[in-house]
């Protein structure tokens, strides 16, 4: 883990990831790099020196010093609702990171992985994808990713490519709506939906869960009930605003 | 010097004196762990302390509830910047359970079931500054928040108030725990911010 001073940095480009979720891509110079999953601190200063910050998951990895953070906007939130609707590129922030040694991949590793998203859990998640798939070889990963509907979903078009190419299983779970043409179930993701998709106990997978509160406890509580090791069920809850 | 986000500051947050730098006021109850929530049924539950001599103090779950119980109103912060004011608490004073142990050592390991670990001064530990909590605004500890019980530091960052907690050893020196390994910082006092290494 490397942390470092307040890094001032650049918003190069922002683009719609579903209705309420940006993703947004920020030039920090000076950058150190990052593994997969890790964050950062992203603080911002209003013109009469008032400051908020907050922690988001980056959805990129490596050693490029453009980085990428997915925000999705918390309607009653400070920061979020600034991230997702004002934000423009050539607008100024600062960064702090990376941050976390412990929710993190880094390639080499044979293990099968196991990834499992709810929401906005995606984004460090996304970072792990891109890694194992730009490393080409090696550990096997699946990717279950849970969203209310097909719209919803950060990443959507680079996963189904992903998923396609081979480099990452992709299994999706809708809880609300299930885009046209889905002919599986749509609720809430349940045991025998969860042990469907997912590796098996006996592969002794690598799991990182990943999303809002209740949907992780769910998850991981889940996952031990399986016979899952829970030393090896790592996660990440989103529990702020 | 300051790097100014255009247009920001809109939906600025109240402030508060009770408030440490950075925080924010939350009304709920944020849950941040590193893996699955353990589920400790208080019939198997112990806490135990071993002194830096290795001597052990034990207390089954009837053993505890049978010390004095303290109620305690506080402010508890976390790490990621949210706080939580005026939080109602019951809990057996460290201070209670010291009296039982002969020992002499400047630092602590807090080791939890499901393996978590974090280092807290003695210090820090000592006179009417922390409690092993197990109820919460008048109820027992949900398993997803620490219960049966947890370590209450509320003047450090809450990842030094170890959830599902099981015991101290007691150290002459000091070293890191879980967080403090993957990059917090050894002590965590929010006033001063310490975060990270």
């Amino acid at each position: 883990m490397i942390v470092g001073d307040w890094r001032a940095a650049r918003v190069v480009d922002v683009s719609d990831a579903t209705a309420t979720a940006r993703v947004l891509r920020v030039t920090v110079p000076g950058w150190p790099g990052s593994d997969p999953g890790q964050h950062v601190d992203i603080r911002l200063t209003a013109e009469d020196g008032y400051q908020a910050v907050r922690s988001y998951s980056l959805g990129s990895y490596g050693a490029d010093d453009t980085i990428e953070l997915a925000v999705d906007e918390i309607p009653e939130g400070e920061v979020s609702p600034y991230l997702v609707r004002d934000v423009r590129p050539g607008d100024e922030l600062e960064v702090k990171g990376p941050l976390g040694g412990y929710f993190v991949w880094r390639a080499g590793g044979v293990d099968p992985v196991q990834l499992i998203a709810g929401g906005s859990g995606i984004v460090p998640l996304m970072a792990m994808a891109r890694a194992r798939t730009d490393a080409a070889t090696g550990a096997p990963f699946r990717l279950l990713y849970s969203v209310r509907t097909g719209g919803d979903a950060i990443y959507r078009d680079e996963l189904g490519m992903l998923s396609e190419s081979g480099g990452v299983a992709v299994t999706w779970a809708y809880t609300r709506a299930a885009p046209p043409g889905w002919d599986g179930r749509v609720g809430r993701l349940d045991r025998a939906g969860i042990e469907a998709a997912i590796w098996s106990t006996d592969r002794m997978p690598a799991v990182y869960v990943c999303g809002p509160t209740g949907f992780v406890e769910h998850v991981a509580d889940t996952l031990v009930e399986l016979g899952h090791d829970a030393r090896r069920i790592k996660t990440e809850r989103f529990g702020g605003a | 010097m300051a790097v100014f986000s255009r247009g920001f500051g809109a939906r600025r947050r109240e402030s508060d004196p009770r408030l440490p730098p950075g925080q924010y006021i939350t009304e709920d109850f944020p849950v941040l762990s590193a893996g699955p929530t353990p589920r400790i049924d208080t019939a198997e539950w112990s806490f135990d302390i071993r002194s830096e001599s290795g001597a052990v103090t034990s207390w089954s779950w009837d053993q505890f509830m049978a010390l004095p119980i303290e109620d305690v109103a506080t402010d508890i912060h976390c790490v990621t910047r949210w706080s939580k004011l005026g939080t109602s608490w019951r809990g057996v004073s460290i201070d209670t359970l010291l009296e039982h142990v002969d020992s002499d050592a400047d630092y602590s390991m807090v080791h939890s079931y499901g393996g978590y670990t974090t280092n807290v001064p003695m210090e820090d530990l000592r006179d009417g500054r922390a409690w092993v909590a197990f109820e919460f605004d008048g109820e027992p500890l949900d398993p997803e928040h620490g219960g049966p019980a947890r370590l209450l530091v509320p003047h450090l960052y809450f990842w030094k108030s170890a959830k599902w907690v099981r015991g101290l050893t007691l150290m002459g020196d000091d070293a890191p725990g879980f967080w403090e390994q993957n990059g917090y910082n050894m002590h965590g006092d929010p006033w001063t911010e310490e975060r990270y290494w």
